[in-house]
């Protein structure tokens, strides 16, 4: 995942043209780790977990914890399923409420 | 200042604690380490082999605080999947939950395990009360250890959404939620200033 400045903008739009040509999951469409809203985890927290463990900048990090409190939920990766799942179990290893799908919608 | 955690200098945090909030800490993690339950290796299996390929369970907890600490991997919670979709979700979560919970209660039972040990190893500081210097690496289970507990009591006092907590932290004094919704503030405040100084 780059960093927001990246000059490569192509690299940003892939996930979303691919979602659109593709409207069966095929093996190489990719899967998204989703992270929940709820009342009780603390906005710093969800903020410091995105940047520890993704490794997102802090104007990455803080504008998904704001996704996720506004709208309830925020797409924090893509990948395999197995990079999905392994995400997945890091989240609810620090206590955010996440899931997996694929990225189809 | 009381109930803050300061930043320590080259890393690591630190909080001055009385000894009734020593003792509310402790017990809260020692409540949380006989919940999540005990490890494999408690088991006492003839093949120490056999522990390290031990499937966990398949179906979600039925205490609310487990299955909150422990959610479905698959499922959209404001969807409504057909029949189909349903079930696959349903297996799929099983089967994540068979190869990862066993580690993911490892990990939480490992973190309040550490405030144990820290608060254990607390050497008076004069007029009931003791300064807490944590690591950066027991900064981190700390507050691994901080969330569990104050994602349990959520749980406990049903907070579900903004509303709910709204309306907790307003309870007349004589409600017997009182002093678990106080618990949880102070906590929070622990976990808020720990995370500041954690920061990357």
């Amino acid at each position: 995942m780059g960093p927001v400045t990246s000059p490569a903008p192509m690299e940003i739009e892939r996930t979303e043209s691919a979602e659109e040509v593709f409207a069966v999951p095929e093996p190489d469409v990719p899967w998204v780790t989703i992270v929940h809203n709820d009342p009780v985890n603390l906005m710093s927290y969800v903020t410091y977990v995105f940047q520890s463990y993704f490794g997102y900048s802090k104007d990455k990090a803080t504008k998904l914890m704001l996704d996720v409190h506004h709208k309830g939920r925020a797409v924090v990766s893509s990948g395999t399923r197995e990079e999905m799942e392994r995400d997945v179990q890091a989240m609810h290893g620090y206590g955010l409420w996440a899931t997996l799908q694929h990225d189809r919608k | 200042m009381p109930g803050t955690f300061e930043p320590l200098p080259g890393g690591g945090a630190a909080v001055a604690l009385d000894d009734v909030e020593i003792s509310i800490i402790r017990s809260l993690a020692v409540q949380m380490m006989e919940l999540i339950g005990p490890g494999p290796a408690e088991d006492a299996s003839a093949d120490p082999l056999a522990d390290l390929f031990a499937d966990g369970p398949s179906e979600p907890p039925s205490d609310p605080v487990l299955r909150r600490l422990f959610p479905d991997a698959y499922g959209d919670p404001d969807g409504t999947p057909g029949a189909k979709e349903a079930e696959e979700q349903k297996a799929h979560s099983a089967e994540f939950r068979r190869y990862t919970e066993n580690d993911l209660r490892a990990g939480k039972r490992d973190n309040a395990l550490a405030v144990i040990r820290s608060l254990d190893a607390l050497s008076p500081a004069g007029e009931g009360g003791a300064v807490l210097e944590l690591s950066p690496d027991d900064s981190r289970k700390w507050l691994g250890a901080l969330n569990d507990l104050r994602l349990a009591i959520g749980a406990r006092l049903e907070i579900s959404d903004e509303d709910d907590s709204d309306l907790l932290f307003h309870l007349p004094d004589q409600d017997p939620r009182k002093p678990m919704v106080m618990a949880y503030l102070w906590l929070g405040g622990l976990q808020e200033t720990l995370v500041s100084t954690l920061m990357p």
